[in-house]
């Protein structure tokens, strides 16, 4: 009854700013400024009977060149300083949270559930379970939702979420034959047999398998195919330049003004205190233009620049119910409503996951893209955030290939990845996620929003997107 | 400006409503709006220019091509805005398909044709020789004289796609490369690969013609963007050629690459005169070894080659085009450009498109050839059942469709992932779930009535109304199965001919109560597996069968008579069949020709008379049943290359002497005794209505029991050798042999009257 009350409360200012709209536009000039103030009381997106799952906190590992500071580590132990960072954030006791879930992309084979040998390592209590999900770039926002949906169903209370990658170090594999012929040794019995059998091993057995950063249904890198989905949108050179250059001079104008407060500082074993990412170098267009294509040579448009590069991090949040932070004492940092997932052809639609994903959650949540103050889109080239713009902008896509009425409609730029993205902060796979939302919460309280989005592509043609919205102050 | 487009947009309407003469007078460059075939436009400093036929699917060269492509190059050339060109093609899945054919068949002398030849050559040659790079973009087959055209050019790039195709097909048309390609492409691949191309005639992909050095750059197909994938792919070909085209001008892109080791080594040692020769000799040999010398152009392609690399290009285009002009008249290529029309007319439905698609296929029976229809199936997206009776069936028939995907991911024409989704349309059962949603019953059962009948039973029993029932078999009439069925509108025959996979013919017979929809979806089912259709009228031994089994029976006898299995074999092929007659009866299985012969010589007594059959009964008692039992005429051995006659079968045959009769007995006698049985049984086929046509005769008789091409097939062979002339011989044989050899009435009154002809 209390909650009906509050509602039909809320929702007061609404009816009211449209009949200031409606009012003030005779006006003329002044109108839409007005407007604008004004819709910054927008209702809320709470739903009877829908529990309010809130983040409290949320951090991060410096994110670094992969083959820099965190070279000797191993994966888990990115998680576990991120994790370690988030207890320290939150004091929140070591036996308080009731699941932990991790998404990583690359698995280390020794630690494939990366999530349970993190928490361990992070002195969180032994009695709490702990699994690993993977699911390409959006890993870590599976761990996200996967949390979201334990809390939902009554499971849970208070779950962590995060991802990590580390590229500096990844499982390089003998090759299959050698494989077999050493299985077979150890299943061999005589002297004889064993000796037959390593007698058996060729020149062509040493070569070794490295990890395919291609796809495994298509055979093709990500950044080839990223380079063929800005061709077909059309992306100019210099418009990738662009949004690349774009990303590194936001991404440092944040670093400078300390609005990167998710990142926490880290001691590595052996090495000094990283406390920076540090892949962000705003460069000039002459010095990108430069470059040579990586993929597509000689005539290709995705450059060693406007690329996200190979990464090393991790990154942690706590989610909670509403009522269990209240009751802890905890002060949320944003809800987080309404996510999707989507997928499509893997080979030419393999990065447009924010064009399917963003219409879609926009009508669950019942919201329109006007209506959003923040948005945080992986990049994970400027490429395919270029074609994703058009995709977005162009009614013939969303007649043909979305079974829509006309376009689905851009973001304004002036809301878009104001601070930096994957691109410029850099992109550890499993991690990205948890880095997104949080930097969407953070940003509606600067900014003084009251919704973000967030959404992302990854391998496979798959997509996400999320709609979190402001705690009220 | 606005001005200027509204005359564009007034001049363009005056050209489509009246008559082109009228409009002429009127608009301002009545050379730009004559022209229908090739546009361009200048794009910065590069001329962008497009070919599109308007009259058809695909560009060929014809005359009207040639012209306006000329005229425009003339354009280009005198205009000093213009640096480079980008030649292509507007047409999303062909650049150009080849020289039109028409063209070739509308003259009536060689010398005709060796002006056409040499004016090709004329042509690109000054495209070669351009003072300004011309980079050819090709996007989808690129065949023929479209690829003499393309290798004219300075530069070329070529997309990715899997159409993508180039290639020198002439020779299956017994044709070569008129247009200076056997001068042109020895020196850009080198003769080894040259040879290959131009005497298979294979169609190259995009990735191995760049590894060849066929051309020079590929460009990626691209997915949906803001157009659809076809649309921008081409435009973004043109983008990159148009940059390309620039770069050259600039001199950032070098023509020539630098040759590899492997390369320069090849050259040096082709430098050397009897290497070359070596060569020629080797090529010469292999052909002879395959045609028997029956067909003229691979011989003359190796001349036209030789005399180009030894004695110039000046000898070499002379004999190119003298050539080309003699081919263009041999009985051969007409024989083969016959086949091709032929072929492409047999790729159509004559009966509409039915009303129902078939979605869900099922195969009863996982044998060589239930599994054969299925892997044909899986891969076009239908959905197929594949029911047999046992596990063991059922696995050997699956195993064989995931064999025959796996050799395409092995020759790397699709990937491993498309197998696998390919394959998740397969369902391997052993019972009828699922028979009520099977739009396609196809039977590859046992060849026994009554069995036949069984599974028909079956089958209606558990499928909905409109599931049409199609047998799978090689001899017994429909009819007589259809007569077990509630629905006789619903059955129809669908003859596939073995293996499935690589046998291009499927010859449909229609009963008299099949519906026309029936046909229909038949036939759709058909072109959708990628075959070539003729359809028949029921009988016994339908088309295909009943012109074989005289043949067999005859090649009995001439076994009989003291031949042995590799005489009559070598007998056969000299005359162009792709496999001799012996080897043929081990492949087909000599139970199954047991079943056959004594089947329709039953159905038409002393016709199909001649060899005893009781040779291949005791054969069969004997466990000599062909290939598939390891010992028919011939003893097979895995891992065996060169076959050995089975010791065993001369004390057969000895048992069943038969004297030979001098006067019908020399070599050509053999050979005309077994053809001109083979031709009147498929005249009478004509005669009884049971063919539609005799093109449709034609193309069963060379795609489904490998009658010589060369010939193009029996209609083709007696408007060509003279049906008089072949009633003489029959007479002849008939003396001796009695109403085997009895010409029919329709092969007689061609014979009485020369004019007539079946084909016009």
């Amino acid at each position: 009854m209390a909650s009906m009350l509050l509602n039909s409360v809320r929702r007061c200012p609404v009816s009211t700013s449209w009949a200031v709209r409606l009012g003030t536009r005779a006006l003329g000039t002044t109108a839409p400024l007005q407007a604008q103030l004004q819709t910054k009381s927008k209702k809320t997106l709470a739903r009877p009977g829908v529990k309010n799952i809130v983040l409290v906190e949320g951090v991060r590992t410096p994110f670094l060149l992969s083959g820099t500071t965190y070279a000797n580590l191993m994966p888990h132990d990115l998680a576990r300083a991120a994790l370690q960072g988030l207890l320290n954030k939150t004091s929140l006791p070591k036996d308080a949270v009731d699941y932990i879930i991790y998404g990583i992309v690359i698995q280390e084979v020794k630690t494939s559930n990366v999530a349970r040998e993190a928490a361990l390592g992070a002195g969180f209590s032994d009695k709490i379970p702990a699994h690993t999900v993977t699911m390409a770039c959006i890993s870590s926002n599976q761990a996200m939702t996967s949390a979201v949906g334990l809390i939902a169903a009554g499971q849970c209370d208070a779950v962590v979420a995060g991802g990590a990658e580390f590229m500096s170090d990844v499982p390089i594999r003998h090759s299959r034959k050698m494989r077999k012929t050493m299985l077979a040794l150890n299943r061999a019995k005589t002297l004889g047999q064993k000796l037959s059998l390593i007698g058996s091993i060729r020149m062509s057995h040493l070569s070794p398998e490295l990890p395919a950063v291609a796809e495994f249904s298509t055979a093709e890198t990500m950044g080839h195919s990223a380079d063929r989905l800005a061709a077909a949108f059309g992306v100019s050179r210099l418009e990738q330049d662009e949004f690349a250059l774009r990303s590194h001079t936001l991404a440092k104008k944040a670093q400078d003004d300390g609005l990167l407060e998710d990142v926490i500082t880290f001691k590595v074993p052996g090495r000094d205190i990283v406390s920076k990412d540090n892949g962000i170098r705003p460069s000039s267009m002459e010095q990108m233009a430069k470059l040579k294509p990586a993929f597509v040579k000689p005539h290709g448009t995705v450059t060693a620049a406007n690329s996200s590069f190979l990464t090393d991090g991790a990154s942690a949040v706590l989610i909670m119910s509403e009522e269990k932070a209240l009751a802890m004492g905890y002060k949320p940092k944003a809800y987080l409503r309404d996510f999707v997932y989507v997928s499509q052809d893997p080979k030419d639609q393999l990065l447009l996951g924010p064009t399917y994903s963003t219409p879609k959650v926009l009508e669950r949540a019942g919201l329109s893209m006007s209506d959003i103050d923040v948005f945080e889109f992986h990049e994970a080239f400027a490429g395919q955030i270029m074609a994703n713009l058009k995709a977005m902008d162009s009614d013939w896509f969303g007649q043909t290939y979305m079974g829509r009425k006309a376009k689905v409609g851009t973001p304004p730029m002036d809301k878009f990845n104001l601070w930096g993205g994957s691109l410029s902060l850099g992109h550890p796979f499993g991690a990205t996620g948890c880095r997104l939302v949080t930097t969407v919460a953070h940003r509606l309280k600067k900014e003084g929003g009251q919704y973000g989005l967030v959404a992302a592509c990854a391998a496979g043609g798959q997509g996400h997107a999320m709609v979190i919205e402001a705690y009220p102050q | 400006m606005a001005g200027v487009r509204a005359l564009g947009v007034l001049s363009r309407l005056s050209t489509r409503r009246y008559a082109a003469n009228t409009s002429r007078t009127f608009s301002v460059a009545p050379a730009m709006l004559a022209r229908t075939h090739v546009s361009y436009e200048v794009k910065d400093d590069v001329a962008v220019v497009r070919m599109n036929d308007p009259n058809s699917k695909v560009n060929t060269i014809s005359i009207q091509m040639q012209n306006e492509m000329t005229e425009v190059m003339n354009e280009l050339w005198a205009n000093d805005a213009v640096k480079s060109a980008v030649l292509i093609s507007s047409k999303p899945g062909c650049f150009i398909a080849g020289a039109d054919i028409n063209m070739i068949q509308a003259c009536s002398s060689a010398e005709e044709v060796t002006k056409l030849s040499q004016e090709g050559q004329k042509m690109f040659e000054l495209v070669e020789k351009s003072p300004k790079p011309i980079v050819a973009a090709i996007n989808g087959s690129c065949l023929g004289g479209g690829l003499e055209f393309a290798i004219a050019c300075q530069y070329r790039i070529a997309t990715k796609s899997k159409k993508t195709v180039l290639g020198t097909p002439e020779v299956m048309l017994g044709l070569l490369p008129g247009a200076g390609g056997t001068q042109r492409l020895p020196k850009m691949v080198g003769l080894p690969n040259a040879f290959d191309m131009m005497l298979t005639g294979r169609n190259i992909r995009a990735d191995k013609a760049k590894k060849m050095g066929l051309v020079h750059h590929l460009v990626d197909p691209l997915g949906p963007g803001l157009k659809s994938p076809e649309q921008r792919t081409m435009d973004y070909l043109e983008e990159v050629a148009i940059q390309f085209a620039k770069g050259i001008v600039d001199k950032k892109i070098p023509l020539q690459k630098d040759k590899g080791m492997m390369q320069k080594i090849q050259d040096y040692v082709m430098s050397f005169e009897f290497v070359r020769n070596q060569i020629y000799k080797t090529v010469h040999g292999k052909v002879m070894k395959q045609s028997k010398g029956l067909y003229p152009a691979p011989l003359k392609i190796i001349e036209c080659v030789k005399t180009g690399v030894e004695q110039g290009p000046t000898a070499g285009y002379l004999a190119e085009s003298q050539n080309f002009g003699q081919l263009a008249m041999t009985a051969e290529s007409s024989a083969l450009i016959g086949l091709y029309h032929g072929q492409v007319a047999c790729k159509k439905n004559r009966f509409g498109s039915p009303a129902k698609e078939v979605k869900t296929l099922a195969i009863l029976g996982a044998g060589l050839m239930g599994a054969g229809i299925a892997q044909v199936t899986v891969d076009k997206g239908v959905r197929t059942i594949l029911k047999d009776t046992t596990v063991q069936g059922l696995a050997r028939g699956e195993e064989q469709v995931y064999k025959g995907l796996n050799d395409k991911t092995k020759k790397k024409s699709i990937t491993s992932f498309e197998r696998d989704s390919i394959l998740s349309n397969l369902c391997g059962q052993l019972d009828y779930k699922g028979f009520e949603k099977v739009d396609m019953v196809i039977e590859a059962v046992f060849e026994d009535i009554k069995i036949k009948h069984a599974v028909l039973k079956e089958v209606e029993a558990v499928v909905s109304p409109h599931c049409i029932f199609a047998s799978n078999t090689s001899a017994l009439p429909i009819k007589d199965i259809a007569a077990a069925s509630k629905r006789p509108d619903k059955v129809i025959g669908m003859h596939y001919f073995s293996p499935v996979d690589k046998m291009q013919l499927l010859e449909i017979i229609t009963t008299d109560q099949t519906s026309k929809d029936t046909t229909a979806s038949a036939v759709a089912v058909g072109l959708k597996q990628g075959k070539v259709i003729i359809v028949v009228g029921d009988g016994p031994g339908f088309y295909t069968t009943r012109c074989l089994a005289p043949v067999l029976v005859e090649a009995v006898r001439v076994l009989q008579e003291g031949a042995d299995p590799k005489k009559l074999d070598s007998l056969t092929t000299s005359f162009g069949f792709p496999v001799g007659a012996a080897t043929l009866v081990d492949e087909v299985g000599i139970d199954v020709a047991v079943h056959v012969a004594e089947d329709l010589g039953k159905a038409f007594g002393s016709r199909f008379g001649g060899g005893n059959v009781d040779v291949l009964k005791t054969m069969v008692e004997l466990g000599f049943k062909g290939r598939k039992s390891g010992k028919g005429w011939y003893v097979y051995e895995p891992g065996r290359k060169i076959k050995e006659v089975n010791p065993e079968i001369g004390e057969i045959l000895e048992n069943y002497r038969m004297k030979a009769n001098p006067a019908v007995s020399s070599d050509s006698d053999v050979q005309y005794r077994l053809i001109s049985r083979f031709v009147n049984e498929a005249v009478l086929c004509l005669q009884e209505g049971i063919l539609n046509g005799p093109l449709e005769g034609d193309i069963g008789a060379v795609f489904g029991l490998g009658f010589p091409p060369c010939l193009g097939g029996p209609f083709r062979f007696l408007d060509s050798f003279g049906a008089d002339k072949l009633v003489a011989k029959m007479q002849q044989f008939e003396a001796v042999y009695g109403n085997q050899f009895s010409p029919c009435q329709l092969l007689l009154d061609h014979a009485k009257d020369s004019s007539k002809k079946f084909h016009k």
